[in-house]
């Protein structure tokens, strides 16, 4: 896409007006730019700035610089590793359960079936509903130890109830998360299997190919694209999730992800600067997952939009 | 035996959405009911309306919240339009070198965790008296959506023909002229898909609203999560509340199905 306007500007006289052109451009770009170099690019660096100074909001008189001992109480006080494990197996499972159940939910929805449209609409719910109305309404009325609709379904097959919230925060996260990314989920990918030529299906048809094996050597290769951008975005959006652990379990029992602890640090603890250095460090986690991600991520978009 | 296997795969189907969608259909039946019959141990599935739940979301303010939802999400969107369109229009339209330097600037900083700027902007909030105001909520969610805006707008501009862009050109139509008579009209949808996006993520963000409100700018989300600390029966009314909380976004999205799958998968999905 980029090459071919490359070569129609080419074509237009002139190196003025190119260049008028191209000033023309920037200033388009700058607000844009401005705005977000202001509210997101200054502020990190002011956080490196704090993540380096002795600062609690209980004692303001003692402000004072610290070096690095924010970064050293980090990585000694043993809240990082079990943050960083809490982080990648919630947002692990999630991204894998709810790819599974989306394609799934695909893969039924791509046929003709009375009231498709409306089945539909009724899968993309969860992922509409605010985030902080869904976790309570799965602690309140699903997870719930005397009202919860799970437990009653469990209490009626004889078994014995469940404590979920208690006994099982970790999964109960998880529950909640990937019901709210399956629609996410099923939605990118039913749109690739609807782009599916339907020629090559017929012929595999005629060929006497089975649905397992077009299904196999067919439609999963084609779906590899959409699989990959949904695991990419999927993944980018629940490394930063906050809600359901901030309302379901307030980071106990191994859920405490990274950005719970951070704002358990600075909102609750009040000291700046060892929230400023948890910051920090977030960051650069975050950062070396996102650019093995937006690498990826780059390539596809590219290639797809060359199409 | 062919109808048959249909049958069964579309019972199979229909149980499954069902299953899937039961506990919003919960939290909509649970919003019409006493809180008694809501706190039933044996779920009730046939009970006397009851709308007094509603009632007491009202006196408890919740009309105040949801208007500074509304107003955060709504200026915020705007905003975002604002310095998305023209990006987007020089991105795709008039590109420059180094496009897809500035292309990954813009979508790097949207996955830079909250956590990276959070505490300055909350110092320099609280230094300049704008905490608990909803104009610090609206400079925030702009900051929070604008990359995805101008990545997702992007897309939407790249499919304008060229060549009708240099015809109107040619004709001497103006930047202006060409902007507003030429490309926006081709890219409104585009672009009311990009609005929605904007205004559901705003909507439904938790995080820096309980951060950087308390009561004057309070919007739904932490409205809602003080029912966790409740006493006594308050699934009624937590139901009633998030029906209310969830619904315009539910309805939009409803509406708008085709658009929210293209702007969500970034226009990777054509």
């Amino acid at each position: 896409m980029t090459n071919t306007t490359a070569v129609k500007t080419a074509k237009l006289p002139t190196s003025t007006a190119e260049s008028k052109k191209s000033w023309l451009s920037r200033s388009l770009i700058l607000p844009a730019l401005i705005f977000g170099i202001v509210l997101t690019q200054i502020p990190f660096l002011v956080t490196i700035y704090f993540s380096l100074l002795n600062w609690n909001l209980l004692k303001p008189t003692e402000i004072g610089f610290a070096w690095f001992k924010n970064y050293i109480s980090v990585f000694t006080t043993g809240d990082l590793v079990p943050s960083i494990i809490a982080t990648v197996s919630i947002t692990g499972s999630s991204v894998i359960l709810s790819l599974l159940l989306g394609l799934l939910f695909a893969i039924l929805l791509d046929r003709n079936f009375r009231g498709q449209a409306l089945a539909r609409t009724l899968i993309i719910t969860p992922f509409l509903i605010m985030p902080a109305a869904a976790s309570l309404i799965w602690k309140f009325s699903m997870f719930d130890t005397s009202v919860g609709i799970l437990n009653w379904v469990v209490t009626s097959f004889g078994l014995p109830a469940v404590a979920w919230s208690t006994d099982l925060p970790l999964a109960t996260v998880i529950i909640v998360l990937t019901w709210q990314f399956t629609p996410f989920m099923m939605l990118i990918l039913l749109a690739g299997l609807q782009s599916q030529s339907k020629e090559v299906l017929e012929a595999a048809a005629v060929d006497g190919s089975g649905a397992l094996r077009t299904f196999q050597w067919i439609t999963l290769p084609h779906l590899r694209q959409y699989i990959e951008i949904a695991t990419l975005l999927g993944t980018i959006m629940l490394l930063q999730v906050f809600d359901p652990v901030a309302i379901m379990t307030k980071g106990t029992g191994g859920t405490k992800t990274l950005a719970y602890l951070l704002y358990e640090r600075a909102f609750i603890g009040l000291d700046v600067g060892q929230a400023a250095a948890y910051g920090v460090v977030t960051v650069v986690l975050t950062i070396i997952v996102a650019t093995i991600a937006l690498r990826t991520l780059f390539k596809v978009f590219m290639a797809g939009g060359s199409k | 035996m062919r109808r048959l296997k249909e049958f069964l795969i579309t019972s199979l189907t229909w149980l499954l959405v069902v299953l899937f969608f039961f506990p919003v259909a919960w939290m909509f039946i649970n919003s019409f009911k006493s809180e008694n019959d809501a706190s039933s141990s044996v779920p009730k599935f046939i009970f006397t309306p009851d709308f007094s739940g509603f009632q007491r979301l009202m006196d408890r303010g919740m009309g105040d919240y949801l208007a500074h939802s509304f107003a955060s999400s709504i200026s915020s969107t705007v905003l975002v339009l604002l310095l998305a369109i023209p990006a987007a229009y020089a991105l795709s339209i008039r590109p420059i070198k180094n496009v897809s330097d500035a292309l990954f600037f813009f979508i790097s900083t949207r996955f830079m965790p909250a956590a990276a700027s959070i505490l300055p902007l909350y110092m320099i909030f609280k230094t300049l008296g704008v905490l608990d105001n909803i104009s610090a909520l609206t400079l925030v969610y702009a900051a929070m959506n604008l990359p995805i805006a101008v990545w997702m707008m992007r897309s939407f501009f790249s499919e304008v023909p060229i060549e009708i862009v240099e015809a109107a050109q040619i004709d001497g139509a103006n930047f202006r002229t060409e902007l507003t008579r030429v490309v926006l009209p081709i890219v409104l949808p585009g672009i009311a898909a990009v609005a929605l996006i904007c205004f559901i993520f705003s909507w439904n963000e938790y995080f820096l609203a309980t951060l950087l409100t308390s009561n004057n700018a309070k919007t739904t989300p932490p409205f809602l999560a003080s029912f966790v600390d409740g006493r006594g029966l308050f699934l009624g009314v937590l139901s009633a509340a998030s029906t209310v909380a969830a619904l315009p976004v539910i309805i939009a999205g409803w509406v708008a199905q085709k658009q929210l799958v293209r702007g969500l998968a970034m226009g990777a999905v054509k």
